[in-house]
């Protein structure tokens, strides 16, 4: 296993169009790296130069300390995992997982022993003499990860693994890698338009536009501290809602009434006439229902609803808002952007799924404005941002992913057979 | 549901009646035919008749169908060696996958029959070598398999040659070039997916023994290197020697089957620097020149043989004649003389074993070892005879080409 650093690196195509801009990153040593971003970001391209399909045009590609920039793919040792796999029809489980080693003629006691281990982590013991045609569509891409783990590789690598999966066996998968990737602490690249998926598989998560860097986080401190409007937008579902608003001294006059600033944050977003105001759907509540101690906290404003939407355990209202030409079109343009369909110029409220908010009324709402962040609209740039809380929240998901990788240390490799099961 | 096809294709309206909106799996059996000998597939793969052609249905998801359909639709457009794509079918209910349609390659053979049959008339190294040829081939273009193996890719017979065939681009990327990487990991995936097709069949004991899976495979890179040196190098040569080395390069790049596009020639201190930039067209002049003159549509090899069949045929009727006769007129005579007798000739039990072209092949050079052995020329008669009886029973059943399997007329390529 092994480090990737990634040092200003530079893809320009023949056009002298770059794919990718100065992208500098390091992935730790058994680090679960997400590359996220809309297509056209850079991301697959960024996957590819450290796979060695693309050459790169400057700078440095570092893998365990090795500049590999020069090095063919298979000199990287690193494993693209489920990229079109195929089963074979005639040979056992076992033999499927052990093929690649096979064909490197390694000795038949060493294979046996990473075969073994890596069913351990795959759960496929029971299955190993069996012929692939009657395993579930699960066990199927277990038996692909088993191909990729006794490869020995330095890190592997997904791009795009689920896309063309069916919806309950993508949710499946992204399980499993997950549990699999702790349980190996092997370094991880996974590439991925989808913002959940990220969210979920990383411990970090670079977030990629037009070929650059926008923040590389803890998937909580994207959310809770994004650097820019195209953070902000996305990463999270439902949307973080974009309000416009004007300042005066230390308040902001919304659609949805005014919002009191703290000092600090009101220093912050001085002197701009025209602000985005960026709330959360779960920073709403229903007003009837909020504690009277808490209340103090956010302010209260009525609106008219005009869809809610009930799912059991949540609900969600729709509240129209107006917006000034500028604001509109800004936002059309992130929407465009970040491939989502909708014009936010309707705010997405979560509300208790008790609550007797109806339809087409007007209704009572409450806002906690402790969280909220304020944008400029011409830079993007999140005034508000606090940077230190947000690399508390990155440092305490570093701290988690350490304890994981120590745990797993010595569970799978160099561990005696068997010993990969108590590394969980 | 739509359905989206290239016109003409009017075979695709036979298929409009079938059952799209079922799933692959559980379409009628009586609806398809069993083609066997097929390679691996993640996909659920049928096969269907339609008015005397064969076609494959493959289910995939929507965007794979598309860029396929597109990908595949471009290769035959720029005459690589590829299956012919008809359509998709897309927006069927359920949010099922989409399918998509492509011809089915008659007389083909899956890599499956060619090592699986000891007596099998083609080595385990002409296969490889035609393998890397289509590899080559494909690089050169800019196309980028991400996929290649032997169950993706379809062999058939060409003369004295075989032809390899790209079966599936669903992995495949296009670009004006290809980077280093892109070629070295599209060979490493080749060599891996290679040794672990033919472990397979050694697993299910279906592999001639004398064939060594590993070894096999990891011939392939070195033979790769070696086709995309030759056709790709650059040569630096005296000044003086440049005329007749330019001439052996071409003639070389020529014999391999690549066509060069653009030739440059620098003059530097250390000599003449030669860069060739060698393109990918269909090796076709023999096929064009055959078709003019008979209307046959066979292989490149197989053209080039009964060219020469048809010249001789020719100047034996100038001879007989003592007049001179017009090369169109020598080909409608050769046809309905010489070519039709014998490849109608075959009974029907033996029908589609061999496509007509190739069989033609096939008796020429049966003819020319019993005249050898004889020690005079036979006549094509006989050879014919003799090969009907004895040479054409031996071409296994199952590689009865599945138009003909479906009660179709034998296609003529």
């Amino acid at each position: 296993m092994a480090s990737i650093e990634m040092k200003n690196i530079v893809k320009k195509y023949g056009d002298g169009f770059p794919a990718v801009n100065d992208v500098s990153l390091d992935i730790a040593d058994g680090e679960f790296m997400i590359l996220v971003g809309p297509s056209g970001c850079g991301k697959s391209t960024l996957l590819r130069m450290i796979v060695g399909l693309e050459d790169i045009t400057s700078g440095d590609m570092v893998i365990g300390g090795t500049r590999v920039n020069d090095k063919a793919p298979r000199d990287r040792n690193l494993s693209m995992v489920f990229q079109n796999y195929a089963l074979y029809p005639h040979m056992s489980v076992y033999e499927n997982i052990a093929f690649p080693l096979r064909l490197a003629k390694t000795s038949d006691a060493e294979v046996d022993k990473l075969v073994k281990e890596a069913a351990d982590v795959l759960e496929l013991h029971e299955h190993l003499e069996r012929k692939p045609a009657n395993l579930s569509g699960g066990q199927r891409q277990r038996v692909a990860m088993g191909r990729a783990i006794v490869r020995q590789a330095e890190a592997f690598l997904f791009d795009e693994p689920l896309s063309n999966l069916d919806a309950k066996l993508r949710g499946q998968m992204r399980t499993e890698i997950a549990r699999l990737q702790r349980r190996l602490g092997i370094t991880t690249v996974y590439v991925t338009h989808d913002q959940t998926e990220a969210m979920t598989l990383g411990d970090r998560v670079c977030v990629l536009r037009k070929g650059s860097i926008q923040q590389v986080a803890s998937p909580r401190e994207l959310y809770e501290q994004p650097v820019n409007l195209f953070v902000a937008g996305f990463i999270g579902s439902p949307p973080m809602n974009f309000l416009p608003a004007t300042v005066q001294g230390s308040t902001l006059e919304t659609p949805f009434g005014s919002i009191e600033l703290d000092e600090k944050r009101a220093a912050a977003v001085a002197g701009h006439d025209l602000l985005l105001v960026g709330i959360r759907p779960e920073y709403f509540e229903d007003a009837s229902l909020v504690d009277e101690a808490k209340k103090h906290v956010g302010t209260t404003f009525t609106a008219k609803v005009d869809v809610t939407e009930w799912l059991g355990d949540q609900q969600y209202a729709y509240i129209p808002y107006e917006a000034p030409e500028a604001i509109r079109t800004q936002l059309r343009d992130l929407s465009r952007e970040l491939d989502a369909e909708e014009l936010r110029t309707q705010a997405i409220v979560s509300i208790d799924s008790t609550s007797r908010i109806r339809e087409g009324r007007e209704a009572e709402f409450w806002l906690d404005t402790r969280k909220v962040h304020v944008f400029d609209p011409e830079s993007g740039i999140n005034l508000t941002r606090d940077a230190e809380a947000g690399a508390e929240l990155t440092r305490m998901a570093t701290e988690d992913r350490e304890e994981q990788v120590a745990g797993a240390a010595g569970g799978l490799t160099g561990g005696t057979p068997g010993s990969g099961s108590t590394a969980a | 549901m739509r359905y989206l096809f290239r016109p003409p294709a009017t075979e695709a309206a036979a298929l409009l009646s079938l059952p799209w909106e079922q799933p692959l799996a559980e379409w009628d059996p009586a609806l398809l035919l069993d083609v066997p000998q097929r390679g691996i597939s993640r996909h659920v793969v049928r096969f269907v008749a339609a008015e005397g052609a064969v076609f494959a249905l493959k289910e995939i998801a929507e965007p794979l169908a598309r860029k396929e359909y597109a990908l595949l639709g471009e290769f035959v457009e720029e005459g690589l060696p590829a299956v012919s794509v008809l359509g998709i079918c897309i927006d069927r209910p359920d949010d099922q996958e989409a399918i998509l349609v492509t011809r089915y390659l008659e007389y083909s053979m899956s890599y499956r029959h060619v090592f699986s049959s000891p007596r099998s008339q083609y080595s385990t190294s002409k296969l490889l070598d035609t393998m890397v040829v289509l590899l080559v081939r494909l690089h050169l273009a800019g196309v980028f398999w991400g996929d290649c193996s032997l169950s993706n890719t379809l062999f058939r017979p060409d003369a004295d040659g075989l032809q390899a065939y790209l079966v599936d681009a669903e992995t495949v990327e296009r670009r004006p070039e290809l980077s280093a990487g892109m070629r070295r990991y599209d060979v490493d995936l080749a060599r891996e997916r290679v040794g672990a097709e033919l472990l397979d069949l050694q697993f299910g004991e279906l592999l001639s023994p004398e064939i060594d899976p590993i070894a096999v495979a990891e011939s392939l890179p070195g033979r790769y290197e070696a086709l995309w040196d030759a056709v790709t190098r650059e040569e630096v040569f005296r000044r003086d020697e440049q005329r007749y080395r330019v001439a052996e390069r071409l003639q070389w790049i020529n014999e391999l089957g690549f066509d060069a596009g653009e030739i440059e020639l620098v003059h530097t201190p250390e000599g003449a620097r030669l860069r060739v930039q060698t393109r990918v067209s269909e090796p076709g002049q023999h096929r064009r020149e055959l078709f003019r003159l008979t209307g046959l549509e066979v292989q490149e090899n197989q053209a080039r043989r009964l060219l020469n069949d048809l010249r001789s045929y020719r100047a034996w009727l100038e001879q007989e004649g003592g007049a001179p006769v017009p090369e169109t007129v020598a080909g409608h005579r050769w046809m309905s003389e010489v070519y039709l007798p014998v490849v109608q000739a075959v009974p029907r039990h033996l029908a589609g074993r061999v496509a007509p072209a190739q069989l033609f092949h096939e008796v020429l050079e049966h003819r020319w070892f019993l005249s050898e052995q004889a020690g005079r020329d036979v006549g094509t008669t006989a050879a014919l005879r003799s090969y009907l009886d004895s040479e054409l029973p031996r071409t296994p059943a199952e590689l009865t080409t599945p138009a003909v399997l479906a009660g179709g007329p034998e296609p003529a390529s």
